[in-house]
């Protein structure tokens, strides 16, 4: 089986609201697939849902073969939310060893963890005394630190800065090549062309799920927040002669 | 549950406390201070002969229930905080189940628990001259249990809470009602019976006549075991009340 993650037709409603329309997708295996899209378009929902947390209303979403939320995935699916979810009032180095025991892992794993994400230097700091880029790379050590399967990471490099994105997309990379498969959600275009497939999402609706260079042919042109640009105006008047029919 | 996360769980939890220097010399030094208050405020009170000390009766009392006001809203601010912050979120996505958690808090909060009701014990028995017929130690139990409902009661109402405002205010709807019943300020024998009936099903009441139990008694009686099990019962209830407020998935 080649897809980590495959979404059959998934509605999802929150507060009354529709926030997911029916989407279908798959995500292949040791690739990083970039889900982008802008603020409030439901990428985070999606990624809930892959995570097993989300309520959904009807579809499926079947994650290493298994129904989303299983509770074998738990050991096998790492999650980094978009708020830094690690203790303020505990080191770093306390943060990473406490995820890794929940995973079995050892203060070895940890503290390579702590590393890979540049805060080796600050592993002995509070992380409520961190600066926000370094509280989102302490976040993410925890969501790398039992070595999952599948990582789900919603805007991981926001508030970094550009020599420290670079490094976190080689490491991405480095993954994926290891054969582990990555979803990542970003707002910002230049992180687009970084990944092997994209899933470009926009009010609750899938418009494109292509690779960079297919995205570039489907929309005719090199620039991809051009291609973007024109996919969404492409889908808009797709759907709005469906609406007029 | 898996007794290694329910060790690495309670090892957390406590290591959040241990950085909270303040908070753990709040938790050490406050009930000194309450005890010192009332000692003065007894020490010239004349006490009918063959009654225990008016002192000796509230401060024996004041054992048990400082655990139980202080570890209920640590632990209601603690739980507030693991759902505000998204780490209970994330915590459900791992591995850990949601009784490593509960206990995790129980058995750390529980020790803190017990820690502050050991100080406070030396300091009412050696500096203010506390007798029971007791041991001692058997009021440190007592108070340990204590400290373990009042983290049950603090993990099952946080789920009701959506601000820290709303969470303190479950402090005196929870806790002031098995104060007042309790037996402390009118005894229990002596109240209306719909009251006595609503102390009858307050833990709290148990706690009070089991430590009463420890200061007429030189040996533990039959009945202060079957209040501290009565106790730990009632734990028990809220710990499986509370897991059920635990939902891996939400809207």
């Amino acid at each position: 089986m080649d897809e980590a993650v495959a979404v059959h037709d998934l509605v999802v409603e929150r507060g009354g609201r529709r926030v997911l329309h029916g989407v279908s997708c798959a995500v292949p295996r040791g690739t990083v697939t970039g889900l982008l899209g802008p603020s409030g378009s439901g990428k985070t929902t999606l990624m809930r849902a892959v995570v097993g947390v989300q309520t959904v209303g009807s579809g499926t979403v079947t994650v290493l073969g298994r129904p989303a939320g299983s509770r074998e995935l738990r050991s096998r699916v790492g999650y980094l939310t978009q708020a830094p979810s690690v203790y303020a009032d505990l080191t770093v180095r306390e943060n990473a060893r406490y995820f890794a025991a929940l995973h079995g892992r050892g203060h070895a794993e940890a503290d390579r963890a702590v590393a890979d994400v540049g805060l080796a230097d600050a592993a002995g700091q509070l992380v409520g005394t961190l600066s926000g880029g370094q509280r989102s790379r302490a976040s993410l050590a925890c969501a790398l630190v039992g070595d999952p399967e599948l990582v789900i990471l919603d805007e991981p490099t926001v508030g970094q800065d550009p020599v420290l994105r670079a490094d976190l997309w080689a490491r991405f990379h480095a993954m994926a090549a290891a054969g582990t498969t990555l979803l990542v959600s970003s707002h910002v275009m230049d992180e687009a062309a970084r990944c092997d497939r994209l899933l470009l999402i926009r009010e609750g609706r899938l418009i494109a799920d292509d690779t960079p260079a297919g995205v570039r042919a489907t929309a005719g042109v090199d620039d991809l927040d051009e291609a973007f640009l024109r996919l969404i105006r492409a889908s808009e008047a797709d759907t709005a002669g469906k609406d007029a029919s | 549950m898996n007794p290694r996360i329910l060790a690495a769980t309670t090892g957390r939890i406590l290591r959040q406390l241990r950085h909270d220097r303040r908070t753990v010399a709040l938790l050490l030094v406050v009930p000194t201070v309450l005890l010192t208050l009332v000692y003065f405020m007894y020490v010239d009170q004349p006490t009918p002969p063959g009654a225990p000390g008016v002192f000796d009766r509230v401060a024996l009392i004041m054992l048990g229930f400082f655990p139980f006001i202080i570890m209920f809203l640590v632990t209601s601010i603690a739980m507030l905080r693991e759902r505000t912050t998204g780490t209970l979120e994330r915590l459900l996505t791992t591995p850990l189940g949601k009784l490593d958690l509960l206990f995790g808090y129980g058995i750390a909060f529980g020790l803190a628990g017990v820690l502050q009701s050991t100080v406070a014990s030396v300091v009412a028995y050696r500096l203010f001259g506390l007798s029971t017929a007791g041991s001692a130690w058997l009021v440190v139990l007592i108070a340990g249990v204590n400290a373990v409902l009042a983290v049950a009661l603090g993990l099952f109402c946080s789920a009701f809470a959506r601000t820290e405002f709303q969470a303190v205010q479950f402090m005196p709807v929870v806790v002031a009602p098995q104060l007042l019943l309790c037996g402390l300020f009118v005894p229990r024998g002596e109240m209306a019976g719909w009251l006595q009936a609503v102390s009858d099903v307050l833990p709290l009441s148990y706690a009070v006549e089991a430590l009463q139990e420890v200061g007429a008694h030189p040996d533990p009686t039959g009945t202060m075991w079957r209040d501290v099990a009565i106790v730990a019962g009632a734990a028990v209830v809220a710990l499986v009340l509370a897991a059920a407020t635990l939902r891996r998935r939400s809207g």
